[in-house]
């Protein structure tokens, strides 16, 4: 197990190196180069030529990637040419958001997903069944942005069960650490903002959810019908085991095995998918720094970001086959 | 009183649209204590039916309609609640399947797959269950069973994966085991020992089995009586020689005129019956096998055919049946039987070292290597 997972970060490295290929000859390829980039399309010939020189962009271009690798491995993703601030700065303080709204996400997505998806399998057409396939349908249909401001205009500007905005009250005054808010409250023992940045987490979170949710309800629901037919669970009923044993050990189990690939796939949509969601709700995750960027083209940022949604997704991936194989035995690894 | 009585059973699946389906359409047979009793018939004959529904296991879906009755040492299991059957199944009657790779469950220790058995029905825990499931491994002759305890069955060969699922079969010592198919998936001769395998379970526990197979040889290599099934009855009952030395339903005969026979001469060519199951006649309407058969008369359609007790115990639902060789077809000792009498009730005891009835037909191949 130890070894499969040194290998599989071992494999990380030749992914990123790649991925830094990729990304150099983006950057160079950019109309007018780089330095249009920076200066936009009103720099004198002089000011370029300052740009280029400063940015070394007059050297071999082996001598340029060789640079460009080494700033890379000491993690130094350039300046923010917006900000102006190191674009790891940048990331440390708000990536961790991100990070908490899509775990929210997921857990909604999972917890609700797999219940729902179990029960409108054993309940096959009846009430419940068509209710969840039919939600589903409807969840995966609406657009998040438009779930985002229904859900904000509903629990929170109506009811006011829930704030309308940001990670945290910033009244509360809590201490920062990992600038993950929930983390940080409990670490701190500061329950109260730890409580309260859970609570900002809510409506993005199930708003990101939706899509997650839904695919999950379908895909556990399919699994477990074609499960249910299987030889072995006959087996087990033959074997005169109560339904609690068929249902937990001999059902759910082997069911499990797709909808872990799913959630696997989707956890890497919801990184990038949170840029809406966060827009919406104003929460100082990296989804609206991003969607900034984009459009006043920080290309140190943009390709910051690449880079970390391609780790993320070798991470996550990881995992997916790290639960894998503790759930099927015929793919465990050695 | 017989261990199992199987009493006008009949399964239907009716589905909108459709026509209603009579899988099984009125089976009866008895099983004694102790006894091997074979249901035999080609695919589609309704044999896995009849067991699934004795078990209670057929798939809950509306259309679904279970008649007749099984009774199992008094008590109706057709009529018992999903609680007191769960109670049954496992303990008193167990059930071997098919096919040994998809009937385990892949992501589950074979050990687990063993000791929940013992922990449902003999409260086992722990090492007990762990000790007790070794030693069910290694009475079906899994070699290391405490390593194989711990494997899963992928990692087990196919004759192997078979023993382990008769280890969970026979681990509470149940009255009766159903084996359905029990070797169609094995190599023959890993067939062969599976046989010998469960002649000998069944041979020290007193166990009652019943063999579910299209096989005449395993038929013949083991069942101390046999019921002939065709499209979901019971065509013919006998003990096992005189079935396959005077079969008397032209059902039967096809049945074993159609097994390849290593003392045909060279190019001969097989005897298939004609038609397939597929051209079956209602039974109210006549007898089903009548569109294929060879010996049909204008009586075989109208009604069903009476079952008919010849001598010797054994009864045929057919109005002209093969003749008995030296028997006059008019001089035969035969009456017909009220509707409630049970094809098979008459007690067969199996005879050791049976010659083979049949040439061609021997018992199982290892019982012949013997000296």
């Amino acid at each position: 197990m130890f070894r499969f997972i040194v290998r599989r970060l071992l494999q990380l490295i030749p992914t990123l190196f790649g991925l830094s290929l990729l990304l150099f000859i983006w950057l160079r390829r950019l109309p007018g180069g780089p330095e249009t980039a920076i200066l936009g399309e009103r720099g004198t010939p002089e000011m370029r030529a300052a740009i280029r020189r400063n940015m070394g962009l007059d050297e071999p271009i082996l001598v340029q990637y060789g640079r460009f690798v080494r700033r890379l491995i000491r993690l130094d993703l350039g300046t923010s040419t917006s900000t102006k601030r190191a674009v790891t700065t940048e990331f440390l303080e708000r990536f961790p958001g991100t990070v908490e709204l899509t775990v929210m996400a997921l857990a909604i997505a999972i917890g609700l997903g797999i219940p729902l998806g179990y029960l409108a399998a054993r309940r096959r057409g009846r009430l419940l069944d068509h209710a969840s396939v039919g939600g589903s349908l409807i969840g995966i249909c609406i657009p998040v942005f438009f779930l985002a401001y229904v859900l904000k205009a509903i629990f929170s500007e109506n009811l006011g069960w829930f704030p309308s905005s940001g990670r945290q009250d910033p009244t509360i005054g809590a201490t920062r650490i990992t600038n993950f808010f929930v983390l940080d409250g409990l670490m701190t023992r500061e329950w109260d903002a730890a409580a309260d940045a859970l609570w900002h987490l809510v409506l993005p979170g199930i708003a990101l959810a939706s899509i997650p949710l839904a695919i999950i309800v379908r895909i556990t629901r399919a699994s477990v019908l074609e499960v249910l037919n299987e030889d072995f669970v006959r087996t087990a009923e033959a074997k005169g085991l109560t339904e609690r044993t068929v249902r937990r050990r001999h059902v759910l189990r082997n069911a499990m095995l797709p909808v872990v690939t799913s959630i696997g796939l989707l956890t890497g949509g919801l990184l990038s998918g949170a840029v809406l969601t966060e827009t919406v709700f104003a929460f100082s995750g990296i989804g609206a720094f991003i969607y900034d960027a984009i459009g006043q083209r920080d290309y140190p940022v943009l390709m910051g970001f690449i880079l970390i949604i391609a780790v993320v997704y070798v991470l996550v991936n990881l995992i997916v086959d790290l639960s894998y194989s503790l759930i099927d035995p015929r793919v465990r690894v050695r | 009183m017989s261990l199992l009585e199987v009493d006008d059973l009949s399964v239907t699946f009716a589905r909108r649209g459709q026509r209603t389906v009579h899988a099984v359409d009125g089976v009866s047979f008895s099983v004694d204590a102790g006894e091997v009793v074979g249901l035999v018939g080609e695919s589609g004959c309704g044999k896995s039916v009849t067991s699934l529904a004795i078990m209670g296991l057929l798939p809950k879906q509306p259309g679904l309609r279970v008649g007749g009755k099984a009774v199992f040492d008094g008590t109706d299991l057709l009529q018992l609640d999903d609680r007191s059957r769960r109670d049954i199944r496992g303990r008193d009657i167990a059930m071997i399947f098919q096919d040994p790779l998809s009937s385990l469950n892949p992501v589950v220790p074979i050990g687990l797959q063993v000791t929940e058995v013992l922990a449902r029905h003999r409260g086992m825990k722990g090492d007990a269950a762990a000790k007790e499931a070794a030693a069910l491994l290694d009475r079906v002759g899994i070699p290391d069973p405490k390593r194989r305890l711990k494997e899963y069955p992928h990692q087990l060969s196919g004759g192997m994966r078979q023993r382990a699922l008769i280890a969970m079969a026979v681990a509470c010592k149940p009255r009766l085991l159903i084996a359905d198919e029990p070797t169609t998936a094995l190599d023959v001769t890993i067939q062969a020992q599976i046989l010998e395998l469960l002649k000998e379970l069944v041979r020290d526990s007193g166990t009652a089995l019943v063999m579910i197979t299209h096989d005449l040889g395993v038929v013949a290599g083991m069942c101390d009586t046999i019921n002939v099934l065709y499209a979901g009855r019971v065509v013919e009952t006998a003990r096992r020689r005189p079935l396959f030395r005077e079969p008397r339903h032209p059902y039967t005969v096809g049945l074993l005129g159609s097994v390849p026979r290593l003392d045909a001469g060279r190019g001969e060519r097989l005897n298939p019956i004609p038609g397939s199951v597929r051209d079956v006649l209602p039974w109210p309407d006549g007898c089903a096998f009548a569109p294929r058969c060879s010996r049909r008369i204008d009586a075989c359609v109208g009604e069903p055919p009476e079952l008919v007790l010849a001598h010797d115990g054994r009864s045929y639902r057919c109005v002209n049946p093969a003749p008995l060789p030296g028997v006059e077809p008019g001089q035969e000792v035969r009456g017909a039987v009220p509707t409630e009498a049970q094809p098979g009730s008459v007690p067969a005891q199996a005879v050791p070292n049976d010659p083979p009835a049949v040439q061609g037909f021997g018992p199982a191949p290892r019982e012949e290597e013997k000296p």
